[in-house]
């Protein structure tokens, strides 16, 4: 299990969740334990798909979701379709490989799941997610995807902006940086149990954003795509969407988020500091050290022959952005 | 059972033809089938990084079958499998050049200066560039009147393949984001196919030196 990160600002127990919460979720996710281990004795469909013409994707969980679809974020370009969406996933918790997530996270229960908002916050609370479904109204956000790997997808998300959770819980003056954390539950996400499985790296998975970044309002919280409720190897239920940095800023399957005065651990940074930096804003002018980031593939429809090479913009083309990094230098904070 | 392993067993010239048919509709078979899927967008939602696994993992596994044939030929009373170590390894150079053609073709999709640069500053695209280019010289020196012109050196020339195999271990394993991983079982094969040739190995790297000059290793000879 990865290092426990502290702030220099403690806050006890009480004023985090409610033991009575936690001790339920314990004993729902030790009895949904058994769900999850069923799930991975079940044939599952291979990547290659030999016979068949239309692919079938068995995913009976997801419900229909009420929306509005404001025109600002609306779009004209070709989307992903959602087969593609749904099975070319880096969710190393259900396996390193893309199609892994698909196969392995398909019994993944959701319900019940508990997000904690707390920190350096005024009013710290612990949701459902069925008073997020009520507290938030959601929106259908087309956003474009740029993946750290240089391939990149167009996904019409539903989702609510992260600065009206955050607004609730009354972040105090000291706030400057907000910490996010996938579950940690080994029995459920395979890959936390096995470092073959999971590419070895310290779990849970980690995210962060400095306050500013997550107060933006291209900066969501999804909870959907595609007009219906999260697939598990999407980041169900509930997960972060920061369409100007690369995927992996995009923390999936959330159960808390903390607000804080120093600037958080992030899983890919630890792994590898030269390759992956805090702030991850997608840059065709800063290459990872293994690749180049001036271009990317644009994973629509359409086979191998697809010419889908396009030039990367900077911040993924949400220029509005570029004042929160005025007086950053993005080749040093990359 | 015993009388197989007890007597040398020759293949007859009809079951040497029959098991190379067998290797050449498996492995090209493989290759059209990932290529046509790819090409009808049936190969995975990104068609491009599933072939180039496809192509890559299948040059790899190829190499590694190559590596195999010789010692089993020596220890099975089967000699005449090293018949077939030839096309095993033409289809990993088959494999390892529709790889690149992948790469440069679909993934890079012809960006000449992209491919330069690549190769040249991003040292696990060098790395696989550099066993692409050996096997290209074990495949280029491998037809029967090569094989009799080069002597004695062909064999100091086809030992290459050992680095060919570390070389695309190393591509493969930097080429994943995390370490633990299928390479780490590969390299474990490797080794142990490698520890069977400790003294083949010694002897390789002095005759490597008089690989690059010709005359006084045909004085000697």
């Amino acid at each position: 299990m990865a290092r426990i990160f502290r702030p220099s600002q403690q806050f006890t127990d009480n004023q985090v969740t409610d033991e009575s919460v936690y001790n339920q979720r314990r004993q729902l996710i030790k009895t949904l334990g058994f769900v999850g281990a069923g799930a991975l004795l079940m044939p599952s469909a291979g990547a290659v798909d030999w016979f068949s013409s239309s692919k079938k994707t068995d995913m009976p969980q997801l419900r229909p979701l009420k929306h509005t679809k404001p025109a600002e974020y609306q779009s004209s370009e070709t989307l992903t379709p959602f087969d593609k969406v749904t099975t070319h996933n880096n969710f190393y918790e259900f396996g390193t490989d893309k199609s892994d997530p698909a196969k392995r996270a398909s019994g993944f229960a959701v319900s019940p799941w508990t997000l904690t908002v707390d920190g350096l916050v005024e009013q710290p609370f612990t949701l459902g997610l069925e008073d997020l479904d009520k507290k938030f109204s959601l929106q259908e956000r087309i956003y474009r995807l740029r993946c750290v790997e240089a391939w990149s997808m167009v996904i019409p998300w539903l989702g609510f902006e992260l600065g009206s959770l955050l607004e609730q819980a009354q972040p105090l003056s000291a706030a400057r940086f907000v910490a996010f954390e996938t579950l940690y539950d080994p029995q459920r996400m395979p890959g936390q149990a096995n470092r073959f499985i999971g590419g070895g790296i310290d779990y849970p998975y980690v995210e962060g954003l400095t306050l500013q970044e997550a107060m933006h309002p291209l900066t969501i919280l999804a909870t959907g795509l595609y007009g219906k409720s999260l697939p598990p190897q999407n980041g169900a239920p509930v997960r972060l969407v920061v369409p100007w940095k690369y995927g992996f800023k995009s923390i999936k399957s959330i159960v808390r988020i903390r607000l804080t005065d120093k600037q958080p651990p992030t899983t890919w940074n630890r792994l590898a500091p030269q390759e992956y930096g805090f702030y991850a804003n997608v840059n065709p002018d800063v290459d990872h050290p293994r690749w180049s980031q001036a271009s990317e593939r644009r994973i629509t429809d359409g086979g191998l022959l697809a010419r889908n090479r396009i030039p990367t913009r900077l911040f993924n083309g949400y220029e509005e952005v570029a004042p929160l990094y005025k007086n950053l230098d993005l080749r040093k904070n990359y | 059972m015993n009388r197989l392993f007890v007597r040398p067993i020759r293949l007859s010239r009809w079951q040497v033809v029959t098991l190379k048919t067998a290797i050449h509709v498996l492995c090209l078979g493989y290759l059209i089938t990932v290529f046509s899927l790819a090409i009808l967008d049936r190969l995975g939602a990104d068609p491009v990084e599933s072939l180039l696994h496809a192509t890559g993992l299948g040059s790899i596994n190829l190499l590694m079958v190559t590596l195999c044939i010789s010692p089993l030929a020596q220890r099975l009373p089967c000699g005449d499998l090293i018949r077939c170590r030839r096309l095993v390894g033409l289809y990993c150079f088959s494999y390892a050049l529709a790889h690149f053609a992948a790469y440069l073709l679909f993934e890079l999709q012809l960006d000449w200066t992209l491919l330069t640069s690549e190769i040249i500053e991003r040292p696990y695209i060098t790395v696989g560039f550099t066993a692409l280019m050996l096997l290209l010289v074990l495949a280029a020196t491998s037809p029967n009147a090569i094989q009799r012109r080069l002597r004695h050196r062909w064999q100091t020339v086809h030992n290459f393949v050992y680095l060919c195999a570390a070389l695309g271990l190393l591509h493969y394993t930097w080429s994943l984001k995390t370490l633990w991983g299928n390479p780490l079982f590969y390299w474990a094969g490797f080794v142990l196919l490698m520890s069977q040739r400790k003294s083949k190995l010694a002897a390789w790297s002095k005759s490597v030196g008089t690989l690059f000059s010709p005359r006084a290793s045909s004085e000697k000879s």
